[in-house]
């Protein structure tokens, strides 16, 4: 393992105790959003290796929706919000009270739409961030692809891939009782952000 | 019946007639692949970053151009192939999301398509076919018996170059 993610098993917690605030909140903006129940599951912290990234929302060619923000700040990172591509399409459906199929392209609205779904989640997950680590961080405007998981995923790989081989990825799954809202939130924090998130947790 | 071979992020692969090696959804990277069309050899390469000298640290040189093309040069000539005789073919190299500020990494696709044409033009490896750019994903295999090298699209389709 790299020194960087050389994080104790305390520091492990408090990176998932991070990313479990951050993504209950945002679940919670979501589900007011979409009027309906969303639930999500307990925050996954990974240390992996590059190239085994994209097989955590369904291999290099999973077709997907990727909505990216670049994280601002003391501890700089990634935001990837990635759903496939039929849960993306109910979900623009759901957004503009259109029946469940409606949705067969993105067009310029429904890609407005995920964005400022993708905005909204990002908001709500800094902001709740801030009040835990005090470390305040400010998205960039969100930026859209539909394409293979590999291709979007390269974005981030490519920043960890210049610093090592490994990344940490917080990974949060958010579903709805009907199964029609299937979503992966990544947060990716710079390598170089590690120690200061570390030092804000407190944690030894 | 010809075996598939699976070529991962920062990784290559060699082989010989019948085989078809395949790499998935490619964004700003490169698959380069080399083929020798009288020996019927040839490989993938999947790189994701230009040049090694400028990253902090990495044990592994097929994430880079400037490294993982002449360790595939050497394994295909290993393998049997001429090295004069090798062709190259490119593929990748988009901006997946567009920014009006786009940094650097963002481009990095435009520099990888750069490097690798130039370390091939440095190792004497001619280049015969090239489809980079665009802001879409790719997924590109070499059939190793005729040496076709196929680029499947989303939107786009696919075509053999």
């Amino acid at each position: 393992m790299i020194d960087e993610f050389d994080l104790t098993p305390n520091q492990l917690d408090a990176m998932r105790e991070i990313g479990n605030v951050g993504a209950g909140n945002a679940a919670t903006a979501l589900s007011q959003v979409l009027n309906k129940k969303i639930d999500m599951n307990v925050p996954k912290v990974s240390i992996i290796p590059i190239e085994d990234v994209p097989d955590l929302v369904g291999g290099p060619d999973a077709l997907i929706v990727a909505v990216f923000l670049r994280v601002y700040g003391k501890a700089p990172g990634n935001i990837l919000f990635l759903m496939p591509k039929e849960n993306a399409f109910y979900m623009v459906d759901d957004l503009m009270g259109r029946p469940h199929g409606t949705t067969q392209e993105l067009g310029e609205m429904e890609v407005s739409a995920l964005k400022e779904v993708g905005n909204i989640l990002t908001g709500s997950y800094l902001n709740s961030f801030f009040h835990f680590t005090n470390i305040s961080m400010i998205p960039s405007i969100p930026s859209l692809a539909l394409d293979m998981a590999g291709a979007v995923l390269n974005i981030v790989l490519v920043q960890l891939g210049q610093m090592g081989d490994y990344a940490m990825v917080i990974e949060t799954k958010f579903l709805a009782e009907d199964d029609s809202v299937q979503g992966h939130f990544f947060l990716v924090p710079d390598p170089g952000s590690l120690t200061t998130l570390v030092k804000a947790v407190g944690v030894e | 019946m010809a075996a598939l071979i699976k070529v991962g992020m920062a990784d290559y692969k060699v082989g010989r007639s019948p085989s078809t090696l395949i790499s998935y959804g490619l964004g700003s990277c490169i698959g380069v692949s080399l083929y020798d069309p009288i020996k019927k050899v040839g490989g993938l390469l999947h790189i994701m970053l230009p040049d090694s000298t400028q990253a902090r640290s990495s044990d592994n040189p097929a994430k880079f151009a400037d490294t993982g093309i002449p360790l595939m040069i050497n394994d295909v000539v290993a393998l049997g192939a001429t090295k004069a005789r090798l062709q190259a073919k490119l593929a990748g190299g988009a901006q997946m999301f567009a920014f009006s500020n786009a940094s650097d990494i963002m481009k990095v696709g435009t520099r990888n398509a750069e490097t690798c044409k130039q370390i091939l033009r440095r190792n004497g490896i001619k280049i015969v076919a090239e489809d980079t750019g665009g802001n879409y994903g790719r997924t590109v295999s070499i059939d190793l018996e005729t040496g076709s090298y196929k680029v499947k699209t989303i939107d786009r389709g696919e075509k053999l170059i």
